[in-house]
């Protein structure tokens, strides 16, 4: 298992990092009787994007809604920035697998409703909804209604509402489950390359092994029942080469198969 | 539609019926079934009588008001009912209950308690409409998306901020629905009400007519009856439409 495209760590917490933004520690979730998830420890560092990836009910999507604050756990704690968090705070912005819009609002105020809520002037959310909606290739579509939106742009509107709030911490929840495969390849190197333009901490909860490996820094291989982390990889996969060359590089073909003999355990 | 290969017109089959109308009219087959026209002439002459006019004033009054009634109570019941389990259980059984129950059963008894007046009228129409207000209110109360509550919260609002920006408007298709089923019940309510107090309003005049064998003017009340009916209904379903078109997504 020589592999260069492929560093390991035993445990996060080994290899953590003086730089985290978002410390999990020993969180666990009991739904009932049923354990979701089982002493969780991780980092997350500052201006890298991580993958929560496994299989379904590994409660990836649980663990993000405890970082997001939505939900809460029944015993550990998550700090971001240093604080301990107890609910949703304005250094985190969530993207929604359904989208989440409201469907009576137009794109512009779709986009600007994180800051609507921050009592922003309007002038300034209008100007800062606008910014990143051209960001996200909507430019021209402010005043349209999601419904007149493929599901593509729909969810290029929930992920400039996440940008236009200026979180620190962006938590994506699938954000491309609902995408039809050739908008899916688009949409994962147009996230890469605003990782690479806005510079966020970025959790993204996915249970595609390619989308993970593409485009990950770090990703986090969850267990399923209870759930808990059995794996971290670091795909170290060299971004400077065309999106075609990277799926095809022998490097990343390797990592997704190295994930796929983890996870293939859990399939049924 | 199309007949042997022609369009027929959208209204040809209503005015087919009023031809057969007119001939039945004609042959004097039944005192029921006066002419067409002269039931037409006869309602032109109607809406000018004084006696019309005061009936289609308290008709309409009593049906503002029952509706006031009904949506101010039925929508924030509705609300309440789908925010709150406590709230739900408590009034549940019995929205249900009244929403099918025959109504028109109760009016004897709302007449003991409220006189044989337009009171009896009013709490009739509030009566015919409140429930499938309250029960469209609670419906799209109940299924506005988790997610978008999620993201409201995620996005820093705060429970009020949440309810008036996000569940109320995400709610507003169905209670609007509630409404307009609400008008067309409460309609009805004032009809049966005035009838059955039957010396008030066009109740008053239904029971004059028909005493008198008055055929003509029987019918030309109930057409415009109709009318208003159909007129009110087409009004709020516009309204609802311009609505829908935000939540055509759902």
């Amino acid at each position: 298992m020589a592999n260069p495209a492929l560093a390991r760590s035993g445990s996060v917490t080994s290899a953590a990092s003086n730089d985290a933004v978002v410390q999990v520690r020993e969180i666990c979730k009991n739904y009932g009787d049923v354990e979701a998830l089982r002493g969780i420890n991780l980092e997350f560092e500052r201006g890298k994007l991580t993958t929560l990836l496994g299989p379904s009910g590994c409660g990836k999507t649980t663990l993000l809604k405890i970082i997001a604050g939505l939900v809460p756990a029944t015993s550990g704690e998550i700090c971001v920035n240093g604080h301990a968090v107890t609910g949703p705070g304005p250094e985190r912005a969530f993207v929604f697998q359904d989208f989440a819009l409201m469907p009576w609002a137009t794109v512009l105020r779709n986009v600007g409703f994180g800051l609507e809520l921050k009592r922003v002037p309007a002038a300034e959310r209008d100007r800062t909804a606008r910014r990143y909606i051209e960001q996200v290739g909507l430019a021209g579509f402010e005043q349209k209604y999601p419904h007149e939106l493929s599901g593509g742009m729909r969810q290029r509107v929930g992920i400039a509402r996440a940008f236009a709030v200026n979180a620190d911490v962006l938590l994506l929840d699938e954000p491309f489950s609902a995408v039809d495969e050739q908008n899916r390849r688009k949409f994962q190197e147009d996230l890469l390359r605003l990782v690479e333009l806005e510079k966020k901490t970025f959790i993204f909860v996915t249970h595609s092994i390619e989308e993970a490996v593409y485009v990950s820094d770090r990703i986090v291989l969850l267990s399923p029942r209870p759930g808990r982390v059995s794996q971290v990889i670091d795909p170290m996969i060299d971004r400077s080469a065309s999106p075609d060359d990277i799926r095809r590089d022998a490097g990343y073909l390797d990592v997704v198969e190295e994930i796929w003999q983890g996870l293939r355990q859990y399939a049924e | 539609m199309t007949l042997f290969g022609t369009r027929v017109p959208m209204m040809a089959s209503l005015l087919f019926w009023l031809l057969v109308w007119e001939i039945v009219g004609r042959l004097d087959v039944m005192f029921l079934i006066p002419p067409f026209t002269s039931i037409v002439s006869a309602g032109f002459e109607l809406v000018q009588t004084g006696s019309w006019q005061s009936a289609s004033m308290i008709t309409l009054r009593s049906f503002l008001y029952g509706m006031t009634l009904a949506i101010t109570v039925g929508v924030p019941l509705g609300v309440l009912m789908g925010r709150f389990k406590v709230i739900d259980n408590i009034f549940g059984l019995w929205v249900n209950m009244f929403v099918s129950a025959p109504l028109s059963a109760l009016v004897p008894i709302l007449m003991i308690l409220f006189g044989m007046g337009e009171t009896t009228v009013v709490v009739t129409v509030f009566l015919f409409a409140v429930w499938i207000i309250v029960l469209d209110a609670r419906a799209g109360v109940m299924q506005v998306p988790t997610s978008l509550i999620e993201m409201g919260r995620s996005y820093g609002a705060s429970r009020w901020t949440i309810f008036t920006k996000i569940i109320l408007l995400s709610a507003l298709p169905e209670i609007l629905a509630g409404i307009r089923i609400g008008l067309i019940r409460g309609v009805k309510g004032v009809v049966i009400g005035q009838i059955l107090v039957s010396i008030i309003g066009y109740g008053e005049l239904f029971e004059l007519y028909s005493r008198s064998f008055d055929m003509e003017r029987f019918w030309a009340l109930t057409m415009l009856l109709f009318a208003a009916a159909m007129l009110l209904s087409a009004g709020v379903e516009h309204f609802e439409k311009r609505i829908e078109y935000y939540a055509g997504a759902r």
